[in-house]
C-alpha cells in the first residue's frame, strides 16, 4: 500500500500533474505520524500510511493555507473521512475539483489518539467515527490506493459519542448545564478546535472581530461558553464529525458530543448528511417552505 | 428571589410585521406586561445567534424571537433561512441545558396586536415561573 502510494506520488510530481503532494510520514523517532509537504519526486519515500495518519489533511486546502496553495495544484492524500471534508469545502465553493488531486487511501480504521498506539489495531483504541464508517473505501477519488475493506456500519450508530448524546439527553436542564460548564470552564481559549478545522476558514474568525467585541476573549466561563456555542453553531450542516477538534483540544473537552447532537439534528430535520455529494447544497444554504416548524408559537 | 421580581425579556423582532404588530397594539391602547425590550431588525433573517448569547449574557431572562408568517417575508425568503437557523440553534441551546421556557420563537404578522399581547404576558408569566437566569449571571 505504502509502495504503490510512494510510486502514485512520485509519477504525480514527475509529470508535473500535482505541484505537491500533502501526505503523512513518520515523525524523527518514527512514533508519531506528522503531515508532510513533497514537492520533489525523490522526496515521496517520505509518505506512509497506517492507522497512526489520525490528521485530516483536508486543513491544507483552505484559504488558511495560502502557501501551500502557492505550491501548484494541490495531490492530497485522504482518507474516506477527509474526503467528506474536501467534498464540504467543494459544496461550499472553496476549491475546485480540478485545483486538486485526491489520493484516496482504503482505511480499516484509525486510532483516536496517537499515544494509545500499541503496534496493533484494535476496535478499543478506534473513535466513534470509524466504527460508524461508511466511507472505508473512498467515494471521491482521482485513484485509490490499497485493497477494498469490506465494511458494514450498523443500523443504528453506535460509539461512545452517540451513548453520551443519549445520556445526556436523558438529564434535566440543570444537570446538562452542570456537564457542559465543568467542560467548557476549563477551555482555555487556545482556538486549537479552529485551527485544525479544515471547515473553520473564515480569514476573520468571529471571535477576532472586536468592534464590538462579540465573545468575550478572556477564558472565563462566559466567554467560553459563548465561543462553544457559536464555535459548534457555524458548523451545523456543516460538520463531517471527523473528530480533529476534540483531538486537538488540550484539555479534552468533549466537542464530538456538541457536533455530532447537531449533525443529528440536520440529518432529522433536513434529512442532510454532510461531505457526500459536493453537488447537494449545505441545509443552511438553501430553505424548503415545509420545514418543521412546532416550536414557533 | 424576592417577592416583587420581574423577569426581563429580550425581543428580537423584525421590523415588518412582528415590529409592527407590536406597533399596533401599541395604537390600539391593548395592555401587555412591560417586561419586554424590543429590538427591531430589518428582518429575522438578520438575527445572528449570537445576538441571543449575547442578551443571555447581558441579563436577559428570557428571549423571544419573533417575524413574519412564512411566506410573508419582505424580503421572500429572510424568515425561511432564519427558520432552519433555529432549528439548529434551538436544539444546541436546549443540549447545553437552557431551559426551553427562556427561549421563545414566533410569527406574529402586522395585523396581529391581539396575538402579541398574549404572546407577551403568556412568556412574561412563563419566565417569572423560571426565576432569575441566574445559572448564566452566576458566569461572571
Amino acid at each position: 500500500m505504502e509502495r504503490e502510494l510512494r510510486d502514485t506520488a512520485r509519477r504525480l510530481l514527475e509529470d508535473k500533474t500535482v505541484g505537491v503532494v500533502v501526505g503523512y510520514s513518520w515523525n524523527r523517532k518514527k512514533t508519531r505520524t506528522t503531515p508532510v509537504f513533497v514537492t520533489k519526486p525523490e522526496d515521496a519515500e517520505r509518505l506512509i500510511f497506517n492507522p497512526l495518519c489520525v490528521n485530516n489533511l483536508s486543513v491544507y486546502l483552505t484559504r488558511k493555507y495560502p502557501d501551500v496553495r502557492a505550491l501548484g495544484r494541490i495531490g492530497i492524500v485522504a482518507k474516506g473521512c477527509d474526503i467528506r471534508n474536501i467534498v464540504v469545502l467543494m459544496a461550499e465553493g472553496q476549491i475546485q475539483r480540478e485545483d486538486i488531486y485526491i489520493i484516496g487511501m482504503t482505511c480499516s480504521g484509525v486510532v483516536y489518539r496517537q499515544e494509545l498506539w500499541e503496534g496493533e489495531l484494535k476496535p478499543e483504541i478506534m473513535p466513534t467515527k470509524c466504527h460508524n464508517c461508511d466511507v472505508r473505501n473512498p467515494h471521491l477519488a482521482d485513484t485509490v490506493i490499497g485493497e477494498r475493506v469490506s465494511f458494514t456500519p450498523p443500523e443504528t450508530p453506535q460509539g461512545v459519542v452517540f451513548d453520551r448524546i443519549r445520556e445526556i439527553e436523558g438529564m434535566s436542564p440543570s444537570e446538562r448545564w452542570e456537564f457542559w460548564m465543568g467542560h467548557f470552564s476549563r477551555c482555555i481559549k487556545c482556538y486549537a478546535c479552529r485551527q485544525v478545522c479544515s471547515l473553520c476558514y473564515c480569514e476573520r474568525c468571529i471571535t477576532d472581530k472586536n468592534m464590538p467585541q462579540w465573545i468575550e476573549t478572556s477564558a472565563h466561563p462566559r466567554g467560553n461558553l459563548a465561543w462553544n456555542l457559536i464555535r459548534a453553531m457555524h458548523l451545523f450542516g456543516r460538520c463531517t464529525f471527523c473528530g480533529e477538534c476534540e483531538r486537538a483540544c488540550p484539555v479534552n473537552i468533549p466537542l464530538n458530543i456538541l457536533n455530532q447532537k447537531l449533525a443529528m439534528v440536520a440529518k432529522e430535520a433536513f434529512d442532510y448528511s454532510s461531505g457526500y455529494d459536493p453537488e447537494v447544497h449545505p441545509p443552511l444554504r438553501v430553505f424548503d417552505p415545509e420545514d418543521r416548524e412546532d416550536f414557533i408559537k | 428571589m424576592s417577592e416583587n421580581w420581574e423577569p426581563r425579556i429580550m425581543a428580537f423582532v423584525c421590523n415588518w410585521c412582528t415590529y409592527a404588530g407590536a406597533d399596533l397594539a401599541g395604537t390600539s391602547r391593548m395592555e401587555y406586561k412591560p417586561n419586554v425590550r424590543i429590538i427591531r431588525f430589518p428582518c429575522t433573517g438578520r438575527i445572528d445567534p449570537l445576538f441571543i448569547i449575547k442578551a443571555f449574557e447581558n441579563g436577559a431572562d428570557g428571549v423571544l424571537v419573533s417575524g413574519c408568517h412564512p411566506g410573508d417575508c419582505h424580503y421572500t425568503t429572510g424568515n425561511y433561512h432564519a427558520r432552519r437557523r433555529w432549528i439548529g440553534f434551538k436544539n444546541l441551546m436546549e443540549f447545553v441545558g437552557i431551559d426551553t421556557g427562556r427561549l421563545h420563537f414566533s410569527w406574529v404578522s402586522a395585523s396581529e396586536a391581539g396575538k402579541w399581547v398574549d404572546l407577551i404576558n403568556r412568556i412574561t408569566e412563563e419566565v417569572k415561573k423560571l426565576g432569575p437566569f441566574l445559572e448564566y449571571r452566576r458566569l461572571k
